[in-house]
């Protein structure tokens, strides 16, 4: 786990760089309660002892903290943590008892239940930026201007989104959505390190991509380009880091490419068909349901059998 | 606003009618036929599904009992007579009523008396540990300590005592299902009959050792002597492969080999007063002085029978 | 060319020779040795001497007891003390013959002289009676009677020799250093094994941390002449040793779940056994002695003793200045797959290869935390089972389960709970299900042969 916390720490210091002091907060807010929580409930609750070393509850923070917009009040932020820990992961039975992924299931509980914070995003206002500005992430302007009426390339060119920004950065979003370099930097610090196998990840944008690139070939004006939905929204952040998680994610290479093939799909259709810009949340939470049957259905090569 | 409540109304209630309709309709077509007399047997079953009956559970011991010609090979250890004289009544069956029995742990060897000569630094699974080697004592028959039985025992009548390494039957929750009896992989624990107002003997060792051997790894250890069999009077102790056992069946509670055994290891459990060692030894010495005398007195008469 | 390695697997623990360097020493006689009848896989042999005996060196003193069974020799001269339960490394009693040393007088027919015999007869039932006579087994540590191995049941076809001379296992170097010692009669017996087999071609298979043992070997080939054998060098990785995985190393065929390595053409021997079959067969010379590696980070002096069969383990250890104070664990065979001593009386037997004895830093269990399913031991499991689903259904004691999930093709090698980050005692467990699968495999057995039996009549 703590070379996962290495690999975040890249994504944390562009997020910090580009919303400032406002994201610090977010991510102290969610980090330390996560921490706390898992604390107080395995000792009062469960009365274990406690299983902070592992790491794992600051993962879970950062990873948290990464995919909330940086206005979002402390107090929301707590109450996410207290879904991410205290729902998905300890009425499970704690660490490696849990089907899904607690950051996606705080951040889809704060989704779904404060709307209006999550969905205001704002533009990067570097580390001592004044107040925010308010706009919404590209996903979200393409998702209203389509439905609007327009087409994807006309908004393209209005927003001027461009994809060299997009790669370093600055455009709008959650914090990580932001700077696709740096978290690609921690993903391939953790396959070098050999933490995580790489295929999950690999197949989810290479479905992302081979889909992406099939809809906006028969239709341009409506469906968006591969580079664009590989570059936006929380893919690479979910696929490097959420979908490879190793308690929510299969065991093996081909239930790996099932898995990477279910996210990718799904976020593409909840993307192009959905009434929600992203995705990627969602396909992950609903393939992790996945994951056990995917299980038994895949094992691995055993030696001397066909 | 009315038209909708009305409405509402109506289409919740046919719904609802239709499907009581359905589920009535299923219910009566797939219905099984079963022997009524099952449920009746079931419902005075005590519920445990302990499988202490040597069925998967009380619902299965009430089909095999229906099935069966008599009640011979199906008894409820939990339920004990009481439920088997309701069981016999529902099915018209005779039962003979068995006497009560409960789990007794045949192991002596406490953490005092029983040194541990290595560490055990595996799974903590009496199971496990059994694999792997004979244990982390001299005695390679005794309790492994990591308390399996415990974990088998669905009434928590076992618990393991700390102060002296073994497990501990509590007879008032002990329904002598047999499971802690499977669990243990040594055989320590042994179902034997409660005996007449509680009171029991038994030998608590099942070291086949050598005498010196058994003792050197153990103080409680029985050491095949046979002291106990030489002094029993009703031929209720058989001494075999250097460890001795008592036949529950024979035995009368006269508590002389608890007396005479030289290490301890025969156990006496629910007798009303402690046991005066001193005065037993009295009474053994008292009848052989007595039956020496009466079979000097006959070797007498016939030697002067003889004479005459 | 490319290191050769097995398909599957495998992990890359330190090696840890320390003990490379120690020529093998011959271990002063001990006062009484005990010598086990149950030391081989089979049926136990059955004592052929009565208390009060006299007995030289190499006579035999217990025969087979079946046909999967070995002859058990005398290591010592001197007399039969006595014939009786003993407790060995596990504390489980076997019938050990005990006998009081007295002098070194050996069998006149043992060639005891140091000529290199490579002339090798050409009977190949003459050799395999020899082996037999010899009491050879299997000194990999598996101890399975030689003569079983070399006679192939009919309709099978032995196509390669493998000479197993990777040791792996870490500490361990008796192996190592009796290449380099004893090279040239391991050489003779690899090449005796090859004419049994049908002049097949045959591989020593040596792991690149010997390098020294791979050049030597190379040169006593040349040297002594023989076609048809080769030196491989295999990648440094554990269990490269491992029967099956060397298999595949070497012929790039898997041996099928419950078949013998002889299905697949491959009959492997370990070194120690080619040097005990070319003792056996050219000096007429039964197994009465093995090299022992007596090795260990907090072990004062690092030793490879050659040790008789039955000396009291205390006896070897006393000899090398007694158990450190530091020494928490002593293990006979190595840190992978070797067994706890938990009785220091033990005796050594024939498969005794090497006393480890590690500190309670090195072997002290982690307390164990929850199984976070990252696969870990899967990618480490050399048989491609899955470590971390057999270990939940063992505690289930779901034996339909274990035996789908091939829980019985397990050879117990370590690798799993090696990397396992949790500290959860995997093999313990898995052990403990492929013994529930193992009986439910023998009692289908035994009730398909009564129903057979039965459909006779």
């Amino acid at each position: 786990m703590l070379d996962v916390v290495v690999a975040l720490v890249p994504a944390v210091l562009c997020s910090f760089v580009f919303y400032g002091w406002r994201e610090i907060l977010v991510m102290a807010v969610s980090v330390c309660s996560c921490l706390l929580l898992e604390w107080a409930i395995t000792r009062y609750m469960l009365k274990k002892p406690s299983t902070l070393g592992d790491l794992s509850a600051v993962v879970t923070g950062i990873l948290l903290g990464l995919n909330l917009p940086y206005t979002t009040p402390w107090w929301v932020v707590l109450i996410g943590a207290v879904v991410a820990i205290g729902v998905a992961k300890m009425t499970f039975g704690g660490l490696g008892q849990n089907i899904w992924n607690p950051a996606l299931v705080g951040r889809v509980f704060l989704l779904v239940s404060f709307p209006t914070y999550m969905t205001t995003w704002s533009q990067p206002q570097g580390l001592f930026g004044a107040d925010a500005v308010t706009g919404a992430t590209p996903l979200g302007v393409i998702n209203e201007g389509l439905m609007g009426g327009a087409s994807v390339q006309d908004i393209m060119a209005q927003n001027g989104y461009d994809y060299g920004q997009m790669l370093f950065a600055n455009l709008g979003g959650s914090a990580g959505e932001v700077c696709a370099i740096a978290l690609l930097l921690g993903f391939v610090y953790l396959c070098v390190r050999k933490v995580i196998k790489p295929w999950i990840t690999l197949t989810i944008f290479a479905t992302v991509a081979l889909t992406a690139l099939i809809f906006s070939g028969v239709n341009p004006d409506r469906f968006t380009g591969p580079l664009f939905n590989l570059l936006t929204g929380g893919l690479i952040l979910g696929a490097c880091f959420m979908a490879t998680d190793y308690v929510t994610s299969p065991m093996s290479l081909w239930g790996g490419v099932v898995f990477g093939v279910g996210i990718g799909f799904l976020t593409m259709m909840i993307r192009y068909f959905g009434s929600y810009p992203e995705g990627v949340s969602f396909a992950i939470l609903i393939m992790n349901s996945f994951v056990p049957l995917i299980n038994r259905a895949f094992h691995q090569k055993k030696f001397g059998r066909k | 606003m009315t038209n909708t409540i009305i409405w509402t109304i109506a289409i919740i209630t046919v719904l609802g009618v239709v499907l009581a309709l359905v589920l009535f309709l299923v219910a009566k077509k797939f219905r099984v036929e079963e022997d009524p007399r099952i449920d009746e047997v079931e419902k005075v079953m005590p519920g445990a599904n302990c499988g202490g009956c040597g069925f998967a559970g009380c619902r299965a011991f009430a089909e095999a009992a229906v099935k069966a010609p008599n009640l011979d090979n199906n008894f409820c250890p939990v339920g004990g007579n009481d439920v088997m004289a309701k069981v016999a009544a529902i099915l018209g069956y005779e039962v003979a009523a068995k006497a009560p029995q409960v789990a007794v742990v045949r192991c002596n060897g406490t953490c005092e008396a029983r040194p541990r000569v290595n560490e055990y630094d595996g799974f903590s699974s009496c199971f496990v540990k059994a694999t792997l080697y004979t244990g982390d004592t001299g005695c390679s028959f005794g309790c492994l300590g990591c308390g399996d039985c415990v974990g088998a025992c669905q009434f928590g009548a076992l618990s393991m005592d700390p102060a002296t390494g073994l497990p501990v039957v509590d007879e008032s929750k002990c329904t002598a299902c047999g499971a802690c009896v499977k669990a243990c992989p040594k055989r320590i624990i042994e179902l034997r009959p409660k005996g007449p107002r509680g009171m029991r003997e038994y030998v608590s060792c099942l070291n086949k050792d050598k005498g010196p051997v058994a003792k050197k790894a153990c103080a409680n250890a029985c050491i095949g002597c046979g002291i106990c069999a030489k002094t029993c009077t009703h031929d209720a102790i058989t001494v075999e492969g250097n460890i001795a056992y008592i036949d529950p069946a024979k035995c009368k509670l006269c508590r002389e080999c608890e007396a005479m055994c030289p290490t301890g290891a025969i156990h006496g459990v629910g007798f009303p007063k402690p046991l005066d060692k001193d005065a037993v030894k009295a009474r053994i010495a008292d009848r052989k002085k007595k039956a020496a005398e009466a079979a000097a007195a006959a070797k007498a008469a016939e030697t002067v029978k003889k004479e005459d | 060319m490319g290191k050769r390695t097995f398909s599957l697997g495998g992990v890359h623990p330190h090696d840890n020779k320390i003990s490379r360097e120690c020529r093998i020493e011959p271990l002063p006689l001990a006062p009484a040795v005990y010598i086990s009848v149950a030391q081989h896989i089979g049926a136990p042999s059955v004592p052929c001497v009565a208390v009060g005996d006299k007995v030289k060196v190499g006579q035999v003193i217990a025969e087979p007891g079946g046909f999967v069974s070995a002859f058990i020799h005398s290591s010592v001269s001197g007399t039969v003390k006595s014939i009786g339960p003993r407790a060995d490394l596990a504390g489980r009693p076997f019938t050990h013959i005990e006998i009081a040393v007295e002098g070194d007088e050996w069998l006149e027919e043992i060639d005891r002289s140091d000529t290199l015999v490579t002339k090798i007869p050409e009977d190949n039932k003459a050799i395999i009676e020899k082996i037999r006579r010899g009491g050879v087994v299997g000194l990999g540590g598996a101890t399975f009677p030689t003569h079983v191995k070399l006679s192939p049941p009919p309709g099978s076809k032995c196509e390669r020799v493998i000479i197993n001379g990777c040791e792996c296992e870490p500490y361990l170097t008796s192996d190592f250093r009796t290449l380099l010692e004893k090279g040239e009669q391991v050489v003779v017996g690899a090449a005796i094994l090859r004419q049994v087999m049908g002049n097949v071609p045959c591989t020593i298979a040596i792991e690149e941390n010997k390098p020294e043992a791979i050049a030597h070997i190379r040169e006593v080939i040349a040297k002594l002449g023989f076609e048809g054998i080769e030196v491989m060098v295999m990648k440094m990785m554990y269990p490269q040793g491992g029967e099956k995985q060397l298999i595949d190393a070497v012929m790039h065929r898997q041996v099928g779940s419950g078949a013998l390595p002889i299905s697949v053409g491959a009959v492997v021997q370990n070194v120690a056994t080619a040097l005990a079959v070319y003792d056996a067969v050219q000096k007429n010379k039964p197994i009465i002695d093995n090299s022992v590696t007596v090795t260990g980070e907090c072990f004062p002096r690092q030793a490879n003793l050659l040790v008789r069969v039955g000396t009291p383990l205390r006896y070897i250890i006393d000899h090398l200045g007694g158990v450190p104070a530091d020494a928490a664990k002593v293990i006979s065979g190595g840190p992978m797959m070797g067994r706890a001593v938990a009785n220091l009386d033990a005796a050594t037997v024939k498969g005794t290869g090497a006393l480890l004895f590690l500190t309670e830093k090195q072997t002290r269990r982690a307390p164990e935390t929850n199984c976070i399913r990252c696969g870990k031991c899967a990618d480490a499991c050399p048989m491609g089972l899955e470590p971390f689903l057999l270990q939940k259904l063992a505690r289930a004691k779901d034996t339909e389960a274990l035996e789908a999930n091939a829980a019985q093709d397990c050879i117990e090698c370590g690798c799993c709970l090696y990397s396992c980050p949790a500290h959860i005692p995997l093999l313990d467990h898995i052990r403990v299900g492929k013994g529930f699968v193992m009986s439910a495999i023998r009692a289908r057995a035994a009730a398909a042969k009564a129903a057979a039996e039965a459909a006779k009549k």
